[in-house]
This record gives structure tokens, C-alpha cells and sequence, in this order.
């Protein structure tokens, strides 16, 4: 019997990763139950599905006609650069990740985590993983929702747009520009919960940064989630008034370099939020 | 015993001191704890949950070092194998049934379902819930709260329990069950760490006895040595009278009085004694004379004042 427990447990010293990954595992499930599944997350279900509804009701009102597919082309890549990537995601992620930590300083459950037998580490990429999960499924479920009843009301046409012509690429592209918008603004706001007590400031200045980011100096622009997706974009939309500030065009940068610096970011940030974690304190009195 | 020996069995503390910003937490504290109940005696904000904050990592030391059977909590994969810690904090994740809560405490070691199963079954068992760990946590008594905190940390089986106050807020029931768990843990062999603010409800348990005030660790050891330390301790008392300079040359007669010293208005005399029993009867025989008229007696310090109450206090007999 003890000569089990003291193989078992040798051949867990030796094989740290295999622990790790049950611990993360375990971690992620406790997170995503309680995150995906509670009624005070039911405003970022809003954030997510109201241009959904809205897309769902112009394709119950209005007529479609082939002609107007370019048109609703341009509205489908506006809804995605200008409310999802700059409001939708940014809030909802801001929702989801700015609780990760906080929230459970607020509730005074963070000690049991950094009571348990996990590397704090461990412990932080979890959090991260699984608030990325609901964030991903969230908004991705919303995407793919979007594209069938943008395209859907024009019939068959539709139907070859986007399985067959442009708007394959297109879909590819936006389904690829949500991921990794979940994943930047959930890295940025994860780091920004833990520095501060309330992160809402914070994101509001995050938010003016990211709105203003196209016209500052190309070395800035490394430093910003929006940045690398405006690369990604499949569709550039005419500018017009206000909007011509913000698609500015810069130098051109493929689609691979973007999605690349992007995750350059996201490791740089999350590796900044282990090490606050291995310091960090409880301290829930003054908190 | 060789040190290597030695440090593996013990909780040691190096000349640790905390800041929580400009407040002092604890002060140049040097300790050294081996295996049995040790309790951590001390006022409220006295330094208590300070020190068992720094012995598991949740807050980490302005300088100084401390190490935990060898082990320090930046491994936490080892370390909280081998503790296990029930806070003074009485919250929890939200949205568990205690059953969960303790169940899913023990999947994060990484265990199989059916080795935390049975662990689960174990703990509630030994804290006694019954059939409410089923139940949500946020449906329980403050009681059962602190059942379930128990069960949590002590599920593991580690080699080190601490408890920042595990008898607060139970009825006297639940304290001698309590009472009766942390004896038997202790003798399992078991490093027990036990805060309180009142001696008397647990020195019957302690093998040792850690006292601090505002902190600073001002005795150790085992109960009798503690009390014995602090009677010899010199206290300051405060006396209000009209003839200060006759009752302090009065008082200074008998042998316990080791200095004097009189209040800047005339008005009083700071006595500084050795033995505060035979003290209070000599003042207590003088004031019946009536030639001297004592208007008001003191402590002068009052953390000694404090630590006296707890350890000689209601009965007023050492041991
Ligand atoms: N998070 C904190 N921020 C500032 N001061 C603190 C904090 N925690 C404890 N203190 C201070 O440290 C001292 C010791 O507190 P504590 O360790 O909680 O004592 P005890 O547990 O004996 O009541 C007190 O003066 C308290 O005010
Ligand atoms: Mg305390």
C-alpha cells in the first residue's frame, strides 16, 4: 500500500505535466460552470446576440435581391469592426475576465485557489482559459449566427457567396477575428483587474487608446488588440465622416504577421499577470 | 538531531517582519515550531492571522525568512500537500453544496474521483455535518459554515493544520467537539496550528503556547513556562492618590517593586512591579489604612495589562 502511494507520487514528481494539465482541467470546468451558466453573465448574452436580432429582423423585413448582397457585405464587415471588435467583445470580455480574479477577492473565495495545491501559474492560465472558452463560444456561436441569417434570405445566391465565392474567405476571416478579439481584450483585462480594484477606468482609457490607436506612430500601434485585427479585416469599408478616422489605412501587413504579433501580445501580457500572481496578496480588508 | 532533521519537522519563522504599508503587521519574529498543538495567543490586530498568512504564502514578508517543514509556499504543488489551512475568512465560491465544495477541493490535487470521494466521505464524517453537506452553503448556520472550512482543509490529510480561530462563533457543544478533534489530530502526530483570543478555551489542548500582542512575540513555550514568564515580567501600574511620595516609598518597601517614578501634575505615581498579585494586596492593605486616599489604580501598559487578563485574568491563579 505505501509502496503505491510512494510510486504514484514519485511518478507524479516526475511528470509534473500530467498533474498540471488534470489540475488546469479541473480548474477550467469549475470556471466555465459558473461563468456560462449564471443569470448576472445574461447581460454579455446581450452584447453578444443583439446585432444577431437585429440582422435576424431586416432579413424578415426587407427584400433581398442579388444585387444587395455587396451591400449587406459592407454591413456585415461594419457590424464586425466597429461593434464587435470596438464594443461587443471589448465589454463582454471586459465582463468575463475582469471577474476571473476580482471577482473572487470581492466574494473573499481566492484563498482557497492559492490554498490548493496548484501553481499559481497554473492557477492564472486557467482562469484565463476557461473565461476564453465562454467568450470564444459566446461571440463565435453569435458570428457564425450572423453570417447564416445575413446570407440565408438571399437563397441559393447567398448560399454560393458563402460557401463558394467571396464570402468564404470573408467568413473564414471574421470567424478567426473573433477568437483572437476574445483572447487580446480577455489578456488585457485580465492583467487590468488584478493591478486595479475597479478596472473600468482603466478599460475606458483602454478603449480611448484602441480608438485613437490608427493615427498614432506605427511602434504604438504594436501595443493594441484592435491594431492587428483592422490587418485581418477581409472587407475595407468606404470611410465616411467619423469612420474615415478610424480605417486609416497604414502599411500593409499580412494577415499571418498580424495574427502572429496578436498572440506575441497576449503571451507578453499573460506572462506580465503570472508574474502579479506569484505576488500577489490577500489582503480582502482593504481590497 | 542533525539541523537538516530538525528543519524538516519544524516551522521556522527568521527574524520576520510584516508592513502592510506604513501598518505593522508582525515584528522581527524568530520561531521555532515542532510537531504537537501549538496556539498563537494573542489580542485582536495582535499579529495572529498575520503570521499564519505568511506561514502559507497568502501574504509574503516585508523581510526575513520562514520555512514550513522544510517547504515554502512558492511550491505550492508539495506545500499544500502537507498543509492544509482553515482561514478566519467565512466565505466561500458561490453556488457549492458543502459536498461539492470539499469534492472539488481535493480533484485540484489532482486525484482520481474515487480517491476524493472517499476522502470527501471521510472529512465530513470526522467534522460530523451529517446529511446537510448536500445541501447549498449558502443555506447553512454560521456553525456549519465552520464545519465545512474544517472538513476543506483538513480532507488532504496534511502534516500541518493551522486554524486562525476555529472556536469563534460555535456554541459550547460544537467547542468541545472541535476541542475533541484538534486533541486527537495532535496526537496523530500532527502539527497543529491554533489562534485564539482567549487562553483559557484552549490551553487545555496546547502542547505549546505562542503569546503575542501588537506584533511582537512576547513568550513562548509550554503553558506553564508562558504564564510563569509573564508574571515575571515587570508591569507598570498607575495610581491616582493625594500623598504619591508616601505611597511609592510605601509600595517600594515590599521587594517586588522595581521602580518608580512620579506623574508630572503631583498627582500620581507610575509603580513598576515584578509580582501584580502581591502588589494589588499590599495596595489593597494600604488603601484600608485610609491615610492614603487612592483615587484610581491603572495598568499603565496596556498590552502587559492585556496578556495578564488573558493568562492570570478571571481566576486569578497561575496554572
Ligand atoms: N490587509 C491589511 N492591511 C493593513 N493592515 C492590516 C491588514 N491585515 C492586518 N493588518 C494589521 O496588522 C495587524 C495584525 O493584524 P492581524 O494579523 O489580523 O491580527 P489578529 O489576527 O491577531 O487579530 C493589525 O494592526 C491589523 O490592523
Ligand atoms: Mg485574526
Amino acid at each position: 500500500m505505501a509502496d503505491t502511494v510512494g510510486s504514484f507520487s514519485r511518478s507524479f514528481a516526475q511528470q509534473p505535466w500530467a498533474l498540471w494539465r488534470r489540475q488546469a482541467g479541473r480548474l477550467t470546468l469549475i470556471e466555465v460552470r459558473r461563468n456560462l451558466f449564471s443569470w448576472k453573465a445574461s447581460w454579455i448574452y446581450f452584447l453578444a446576440f443583439v446585432p444577431t436580432l437585429l440582422i435576424f429582423i431586416h432579413g424578415l423585413v426587407d427584400r433581398h435581391f442579388v444585387e444587395g448582397i455587396s451591400d449587406d457585405t459592407n454591413v456585415l464587415a461594419g457590424i464586425v469592426q466597429f461593434y464587435y471588435v470596438r464594443l461587443g467583445i471589448f465589454f463582454g470580455c471586459l465582463g468575463i475576465f475582469s471577474r476571473l480574479i476580482r471577482g473572487e477577492m470581492i466574494e473573499r473565495s481566492l484563498h482557497f485557489y492559492l490554498l490548493s495545491p496548484v501553481r499559481r501559474e497554473i492557477l492564472l492560465l486557467s482562469k484565463f482559459a476557461a473565461g476564453s472558452i465562454s467568450a470564444v463560444l459566446l461571440f463565435e456561436t453569435a458570428m457564425v449566427a450572423n453570417i447564416a441569417l445575413m446570407y440565408g434570405p438571399f437563397g441559393a445566391a447567398g448560399r454560393d457567396y458563402v460557401f463558394h465565392g467571396a464570402g468564404l474567405a470573408q467568413s473564414e476571416a471574421y470567424l478567426v477575428i473573433v477568437p483572437l478579439a476574445c483572447l487580446g481584450y480577455g489578456a488585457v483585462f485580465l492583467l487590468l483587474s488584478m493591478m486595479f480594484k475597479n478596472p473600468t477606468p482603466a478599460a475606458m482609457l483602454v478603449l480611448g487608446w484602441e480608438a485613437i490607436n490608427p493615427v498614432l506612430p506605427s511602434v504604438l500601434q504594436k501595443i493594441s488588440v484592435a491594431s492587428y485585427l483592422r490587418h485581418l479585416m477581409p472587407v475595407s469599408i468606404p470611410g465616411e465622416g467619423i469612420f474615415a478616422l478610424l480605417t486609416v489605412e497604414t502599411e500593409p501587413v499580412s494577415g499571418w504577421a498580424a495574427a502572429l504579433g496578436l498572440l506575441l501580445l497576449i503571451a507578453v501580457v499573460l506572462t506580465y499577470s503570472c508574474y502579479r500572481m506569484r505576488r500577489l496578496e490577500i489582503r480582502y480588508t482593504t481590497e | 538531531m542533525t539541523d537538516h532533521a530538525t528543519l524538516h519537522d519544524r516551522i521556522q519563522f527568521e527574524n520576520v517582519s510584516k508592513f502592510y504599508g506604513e501598518v505593522l503587521g508582525v515584528n522581527k519574529v524568530t520561531l521555532s515550531i515542532p510537531p504537537g498543538v501549538t496556539t498563537l495567543v494573542g489580542p485582536n490586530g495582535s499579529g495572529k492571522t498575520t503570521l499564519m498568512n505568511l506561514m502559507t504564502g497568502l501574504v509574503q514578508a516585508s523581510s526575513g525568512t520562514i520555512s514550513v517543514l522544510g517547504l515554502s509556499p512558492g511550491n505550492a504543488t508539495e506545500f499544500f500537500r502537507a498543509v492544509g489551512y482553515c482561514t478566519q475568512f467565512d466565505s466561500f465560491p458561490r453556488g457549492l453544496s458543502g459536498w461539492q465544495f470539499v469534492f472539488d477541493s481535493l480533484m485540484l490535487h489532482g486525484m482520481d474521483k474515487m480517491d476524493a470521494f472517499r476522502l470527501t466521505v471521510e472529512a465530513l464524517d470526522r467534522v460530523q455535518l451529517g446529511d446537510s453537506a448536500g445541501w447549498p452553503i449558502a443555506s447553512y448556520s454560521k456553525g456549519m459554515r465552520q464545519k465545512i472550512r474544517l472538513a476543506q482543509s483538513i480532507a488532504h490529510h496534511p502534516r500541518v493544520l493551522i486554524l486562525d480561530e476555529p472556536l469563534n462563533g460555535l456554541d459550547p457543544m460544537a467547542r468541545a467537539e472541535s476541542l475533541a478533534l484538534f486533541e486527537e489530530l495532535g496526537r496523530q502526530g500532527m502539527h497543529l496550528i491554533i489562534s485564539s483570543h482567549i487562553l483559557d478555551e484552549v490551553d487545555r489542548i496546547s502542547d505549546r503556547v505562542v503569546l503575542i500582542t501588537g506584533g511582537y512575540l512576547i513568550a513562548e513555550g509550554n503553558i506553564h513556562q508562558v504564564r510563569q514568564e509573564v508574571r515575571d515580567k515587570p508591569m507598570q501600574v498607575l495610581i491616582r492618590c493625594d500623598h504619591p511620595e508616601l505611597l511609592a516609598s510605601r509600595m517600594f518597601s515590599i521587594n517586588h517593586c522595581v521602580e518608580a517614578r512620579l506623574h508630572a501634575d503631583g498627582q500620581g505615581v507610575f509603580l513598576r512591579t515584578g509580582d501584580i498579585d502581591q502588589f494589588y494586596s499590599m495596595l489593597n492593605g494600604i488603601a484600608a489604612e485610609g491615610v492614603i486616599k487612592i483615587n484610581a489604580v491603572a495598568p499603565a501598559d496596556d498590552d502587559a495589562n492585556a496578556i495578564y487578563q488573558y493568562l492570570i485574568g478571571s481566576d486569578g491563579s497561575a496554572s
